[in-house]
């Protein structure tokens, strides 16, 4: 290359250098992590950001997606490698690991009051009296029915005032069908323990100040008991009856009559070759469901606290947001807005959407310690020794008891 | 070549040595550095580490779950490694024949040993399929209802080390047809003509002289096995009691750093775990003597 050329090429590289500030002055980019918009929301994400932009001339947003499984992986060494994303996703069982660290900025001075959120979604993310995170969306958990079924055998759809008995007698007529008909699907597993406890009314897993766990007391045996009943009694398949099959391939398989499972699952049974609905959970002795919230957190380390909390709140708060979510299928903003709900409550199946605010009024949210996945675990791994009957309720509650105290110290 | 002794010599060596010996440092060694240092700390990667002394080492002597992983390795050591060991002699002694097309039957046994565990614990997850597999299809053909395999921490066990055997005998019969084809033909000459049996022949020449080749397949396998962990992280069946239960140390390595966020808790049991092996295989290393033999020509 001759020199002349060379120069030419110096002056345009400098050219470019002494541009660009002026251009992008004003524009800072906020690197955002999420798990719940990969693989099926990517558009639907951009198009929130598109809103925000538009709003926010000067604010840039860069997202970056994981999958759930692999999600705090990343973000753990993002966090820890000095790296953390302006902006990123938690749940809320990992929140509180989080916040406890003080890897999270307090946003209680950045939030504008007129944002509609759930009282109770919005408390979830305080921590400390910080408000450290902003509720992003809910889900729950509700029980689902194969209507078919219930015709077939001849009896009454569940109601929102169904007890587990109401259920159990339904389950056992369905059952009588036929051989690979099964009446029932409630898994035996933390998350749907804690809400068991609380459908009991008498269980706690810890004493109100968290130092010592009360979850072997007669109430939460009782809860125990009542869920591994659906079992023994053959009411519910094993999962070595199942042979590998998920529950909602039994489910959309019509050989089942009655499972308890998410609302995300409106999509995957939408489908479904034959009718179904759903309905409140049944109750032990009060009504309790399941609320599952996600939350949009600002990193304590980042050099962009201001811009990074508008875009945090407008993504959990803003009608773009919530619109965005409802009409696609993308969970539910947790939002006080019924306006915004209205698309939602329209669309069949199932035909009873209105259950999915219904369960709102039971919520119950999960107990959260710091070492929150050894409590799962440890927990997951004697209820399935009670499944498998190699314990009693009551011992395995015991030394779920011992293995929980230690977790707490 | 520039030089060929003292620095001059030493340089180039250093140089083509380089770009692995970069990769020893930063990836090997650096990391086992700092997993010892991690051993006496606390550390979740969120906060910075604390130092914490011996605690983790006291708390991984009282940790039931940690006892329990151990035990699992032990008890999946000895059923699997006697039957990896005999299988394999057996297997060698078989491929070890000139017959026609050997060689044929000599690559499938080694099919396994490099087929992915993914791959291989997929297919065995069929097999064992309580409801749908060939494996409880056969029993029943006998009479015999087959167990649920896979779904419960008593029978996945021997599931696995089936599974496990499989996937091994291979490499370990190509270990021993390398020992095998060393012996001289030469010995087997001489016994012949003194009149000694087939099994003359295998209990004073072949087995002897391939003792250095079997000791090395016992390290090796034990070595392995305590390190074990794709098997049991793949193969119980999601959400079943055999999942939720089952677990060895290296599992219980892997939770504890990735699931728990115990990172020094981790590291101290990866050094146990080490300690552990180095005493094994030190004392196996001593009672070689008593069975070993070298042949000295």
């Amino acid at each position: 290359m001759s020199r002349k050329a060379w120069f030419v090429l110096l002056f345009m590289a400098l050219l470019v250098v002494a541009i660009a500030p002026a251009g992008a002055q004003e524009t800072q980019t906020i690197r955002y992590f999420t798990f719940s918009a990969a693989p099926d929301h990517v558009e639907d994400l951009n198009s929130i950001i598109a809103d925000f932009q538009a709003a926010n001339p000067g604010i840039e947003v860069t997202v970056e997606t994981a999958p759930f499984a692999d999600y705090f992986t990343l973000l753990q060494a993002d966090v820890s490698g000095g790296s953390a994303p302006d902006v990123f996703e938690l749940n809320y069982e990992n929140f509180v690991t989080y916040a406890a660290n003080g890897a999270l900025l307090d946003l209680s001075s950045s939030i504008s009051a007129e944002a509609p959120y759930y009282p109770r979604a919005l408390e979830a993310f305080s921590y400390d009296g910080m408000q450290m995170a902003l509720p992003e969306s809910f889900s729950t958990v509700l029980m689902f029915y194969n209507s078919d079924l219930f015709d077939a055998a001849g009896i009454d759809y569940p109601t929102a005032e169904w007890t587990w008995d109401d259920a159990k007698t339904a389950a056992a007529a369905i059952r009588a069908l036929g051989d690979d008909k099964w009446g029932v699907f409630s898994p035996v597993q933390f998350w749907e323990f804690y809400k068991k406890a609380a459908q009991q009314g008498e269980c706690e897993f810890f004493n109100a100040d968290m130092t010592e766990s009360t979850i072997n007391s007669a109430g939460c045996v009782q809860a125990l008991e009542t869920m591994v009943s659906m079992m023994t009694e053959g009411l519910m398949p094993t999962t070595a009856q199942m042979s590998g099959m998920s529950d909602s391939e039994l489910f959309l398989s019509g050989n089942l009559g009655m499972i308890v499972t998410g609302i995300w699952m409106f999509g995957a049974f939408a489908d479904a070759p034959f009718a179904w609905d759903i309905q409140l959970e049944p109750a032990m002795n009060q009504k309790a469901h399941h609320f599952f919230a996600n939350g949009i957190a600002v990193s304590a380390t980042t050099d962009k606290a201001e811009a990074a909390a508008k875009w945090a709140e407008f993504l959990t708060s803003s009608e773009s947001a919530a619109t965005v979510r409802v009409t696609t299928g993308w969970e539910l903003p947790a939002l006080n807005q019924p306006a915004y709900f209205e698309s939602y409550l329209t669309q069949t199946p199932p035909a009873n959407r209105a259950a999915v605010f219904a369960a709102l009024e039971s919520p119950v949210t999960p107990p959260v310690i710091v070492r929150q996945n050894e409590m799962q675990d440890a927990v997951n791994a004697l209820l399935s020794q009670v499944v498998d009957g190699t314990l009693s309720a009551q011992d395995a509650l015991d030394q779920a008891k011992a293995e929980l105290d230690k977790l707490v110290q | 070549m520039a030089g060929d002794r003292g620095w001059q010599k030493w340089k180039w060596v250093l140089l083509f040595l380089l770009p692995s010996l970069l990769g020893l440092t930063v990836f090997i060694l650096y990391p086992i550095i700092s997993s010892f240092w991690l051993a006496f700390n606390d550390w979740n990667l969120l906060s910075p580490p604390e130092f914490v002394g011996l605690a983790n080492f006291q708390e991984l002597f009282s940790d039931p779950s940690f006892w329990s992983a151990l035990r699992y390795t032990l008890t999946f050591i000895v059923l699997y490694v006697p039957l990896a060991f005999v299988l394999g002699l057996g297997l060698a002694l078989f491929l070890n024949h000139r017959w026609r097309g050997i060689l044929v039957v000599r690559a499938a046994t080694f099919l396994p040993v490099v087929a992915s565990w993914v791959v291989v614990s997929l297919i065995w997850k069929w097999i064992f399929n309580p409801a749908y597999g060939l494996v409880n299809f056969a029993l029943k053909w006998v009479g015999i209802t087959g167990p649920a395999w896979l779904f419960e921490p008593q029978t996945a066990i021997y599931a696995m080390v089936i599974t496990s055997v499989w996937k091994d005998v291979g490499y370990i019969a190509l270990l021993n047809l390398g020992g095998l084809q060393g012996i001289s033909e030469t010995y087997y000459e001489a016994a012949r003509i003194d009149g000694a049996s087939r099994w003359g022949l295998l209990r004073y020449i072949t087995l002897p002289l391939l003792t250095p080749t079997l000791f090395f397949v016992v390290i090796t396998l034990l070595i392995n096995y305590f390190q074990m962990f794709e098997q049991v992280w793949l193969m119980p069946m999601r959400d079943s009691a055999a999942a939720r239960q089952v677990s060895v140390i290296v599992s219980e390595v892997v939770r504890n750093a990735f699931s728990y966020n115990r990172m020094g808790y981790a590291s101290a049991m990866s050094w146990v775990l080490f300690g552990l092996i180095f005493m094994i295989t030190a004392v196996q290393l001593r009672l070689q003597k008593r069975w070993v033999h070298y042949a000295t020509e």
